[in-house]
């Protein structure tokens, strides 16, 4: 019987192309069955090698990959069930769409009625069916990009790999074949893992969202887990919506500490999972952007509100139903507050007022 | 003259500016290409007297005797012989080694490298190319003498020089070049990745071959194939030398004609190939369309 699972597990892998630097180093992950995974990081940080040795593509220098139970490595593509959606999609120009889909099948082997009647079929389910004779260069992007996954697809693999696929597509298509994907990966039931560089991209689809930096994985976990409690500075800052402060501790008080900064108080911070932290370390916190409430000088703060930092607007951005404000209230680092549209306007400040920005004692979040 | 309010150029003017366009082109085509053609054609309706003198005139004589020549359909036969022969070998080779290459040779430097060492054969004369397989053919030559020291024949092999295969090798050995250089041309424009998602989707070396790089070096070969027939066709200097005189093609009657002075003929006879080639041409060029590679 063939097994059907797609769960992944990458033990130790790493790859080196020059004998000397790591592009992988040492990557540990499990995906489970019928995940949806996200690869993030910016480029060159290993993610689409870590992708291009899952399909069989490129073999890990050390270590193993599990697909389904089965280590993989040294496997060709077919034998692995795995199928892969390249960049700019790769589509055989001189074939048409229905051929480019049945190619898979036709290097099988497959009779030509039974491989072109399979074709149809997954070319109207992704909607293709009035365009099935076109060659892909009288195709638009998003068309493109659906024959590409049709492609993929057809051989009824147990894990897609996509390497960047939205990335050829205007905003507005990205966002509509975003929702396309994970469509598909629901009806297919199969393990995506999709290698993209957006953030949003990433938390709008994964179940696993997998950050990475040099060859390491800095962190995995669900998309919220991530974005919300980020472990370092670097996944914090790479996943935006945070602003990252740090300071050296200036007492510990039971289940919060106090970061020295230039504030009339400092700033209390709870310890939350961070077991250890003594007087004099410098440590980085996160507060997101969201959570800090802007106040004028004077004005009492919110109920809970402890630190207060006064801050010189720097620059006003109308984003729609937010307002983003950048501030000077750290040296060297950015400091933004993205308050609600209608709490801004109700007392709109301008370009160098003098604020206090503030935020609630528990949203603050100490970073490994 | 008042200057035209509009943008646009008048259609007269326009007019003019498209034909500064073409002008180069029609300076180079004209003199070297039509103008000889023309030479020809009417010659080949002209009579003569026997002895070299043209009387201008319009008959068909020349081409009813070339047509009606048996020598004629001889010759054909015997180079589209010569032709075919020598595009298989030069189409095999060609692309082998634009495949070799293209694919399997990872370094861009060593392929460019051996891309120019493919031209090797150029830097010498013609002449001295074909004089130089006489030590490797001939009769006391180097295979003759190999098969003779292993004891595999016992009498020299009179058959590998002066000789239709002689003429073969003559042939592949000078223009392997012409299909190399456009096949490397269109393969080396295959994009890696395709080749990628053909492995990706299952597919064994031999279906890439076939599924995908040769239908996407179709033009390149189309384009090889034009170079070596007309090529081929249009020659007769292999032909003489390398088959002892042995054998003929159709330009070597013609030069014949034009060395006792018939030049009327002489003419019919080309003009009868240029059709014939292309004819060939565009039977080609309409089974592959090889714009995309021009004009990319």
């Amino acid at each position: 019987m063939k097994n059907d699972r797609g769960d992944i597990e990458l033990a130790g892998v790493c790859k080196s192309f020059d004998g000397v630097t790591n592009v992988v180093d040492g990557v540990n992950l499990r995906i489970a069955d019928g995940a949806y995974c996200c690869f993030i990081g910016p480029s060159g940080c290993g993610k689409t090698t870590i992708l291009r040795m899952i399909a069989g593509h490129e073999d890990p220098t050390a270590g193993e990959i599990v697909i389904g139970g089965q280590n993989v490595v040294g496997l060709a593509p077919m034998q692995r069930r795995t199928a892969m959606m390249f960049q700019s999609y790769a589509l055989f120009p001189h074939l048409t769409v229905r051929e480019n889909i049945a190619f898979a099948l036709r290097v099988r082997g497959q009779s030509k009625t039974d491989r072109l009647r399979a074709a149809d079929a997954m070319i109207e389910k992704v909607r293709l069916t009035q365009f099935a004779d076109r060659l892909p260069a009288q195709l638009s992007g998003g068309q493109q990009q659906r024959v590409a996954l049709a492609r993929a697809a057809i051989t009824e693999p147990r894990v897609l790999l996509l390497d960047e696929p939205l990335s050829a597509l205007d905003e507005q298509l990205r966002v509509q074949m975003r929702q396309e994907l994970r469509r598909m990966q629901q009806e297919l039931g199969i393990t995506f893992i999709h290698v993209t560089h957006t953030q949003l991209e990433a938390i709008a689809l994964a179940d696993l969202v997998v950050v990475m930096e040099q060859g390491k994985i800095k962190q995995a976990g669900a998309a919220r887990d991530v974005y919300a409690h980020p472990h370092d500075r670097y996944v914090a800052e790479f996943m935006g919506g945070q602003n990252v402060l740090s300071g050296r501790v200036e007492k510990v008080n039971g289940a919060s500490f106090t970061l020295a900064q230039a504030a009339p108080s400092g700033i209390e911070v709870p310890l939350q999972a961070r077991s250890t932290v003594n007087v004099g370390d410098k440590v980085d916190i996160a507060v997101r952007r969201d959570d800090v409430a802007l106040v004028r000088p004077g004005r009492d703060l919110p109920p809970g509100y402890t630190t207060s930092l006064p801050s010189r607007v720097l620059a006003i951005e109308y984003q729609g139903y937010f307002v983003k404000v950048m501030l000077d209230t750290v040296p060297d680092d950015e400091f933004v507050a993205y308050v609600p549209e209608k709490t801004f306007f109700a007392d709109p400040f301008t370009v160098g007022d003098v604020v206090m920005a503030t935020w609630a004692t528990g949203s603050a979040l100490p970073l490994a | 003259m008042q200057p035209s309010p509009s943008p646009t150029l008048s259609p007269a003017r326009s007019n003019l500016a498209g034909w500064l366009y073409v002008s180069p082109l029609v300076l180079v085509l004209v003199p070297f290409f039509v103008a000889p053609i023309l030479v020809v054609l009417a010659a080949s309706f002209f009579a003569t007297d026997g002895f070299g003198g043209l009387t201008p005139g319009f008959t068909l004589a020349s081409y009813v005797e070339v047509l009606h020549s048996a020598l004629t359909l001889k010759l054909y036969l015997a180079t589209i012989k010569f032709t075919v022969l020598t595009w298989i070998f030069t189409l095999i080779i060609g692309f082998f080694v634009a495949y070799f290459l293209v694919f399997h040779v990872r370094n861009q430097l060593l392929a460019i490298g051996l891309f120019l060492l493919c031209t090797v054969p150029f830097w010498t004369s013609n002449i001295i190319r074909m004089i130089s397989w006489i030590p490797l053919l001939g009769k006391e030559g180097l295979i003759n003498q190999a098969l003779l020291a292993i004891g595999l024949i016992h009498q020299p092999l009179e058959i590998l020089l002066f000789s239709d295969l002689a003429v073969v090798i003559a042939y592949v050995h000078q223009l392997t070049i012409f299909m190399i250089v456009p096949i490397f041309n269109s393969m080396a424009r295959i994009d890696k990745k395709l080749i990628e998602a053909a492995i990706d989707a299952g597919a064994s070396r031999f279906d890439i071959m076939r599924l995908i790089v040769v239908p996407m070096s179709k033009s390149g070969i189309a384009l090889g194939t034009i170079f070596v027939v007309s090529i081929v066709m249009g020659d007769f200097f292999v032909v003489k030398v390398m088959s002892g005189g042995g054998s003929a093609s159709v330009v070597s009657a013609f030069y014949e004609d034009v060395g006792v002075l018939q030049y009327p003929t002489a003419a019919a006879s080309a003009v009868l190939l240029t059709l014939v080639l292309v004819a060939i041409v565009s039977l080609i060029l309409r089974t592959v369309d090889i714009r995309q590679e021009i004009t990319r």
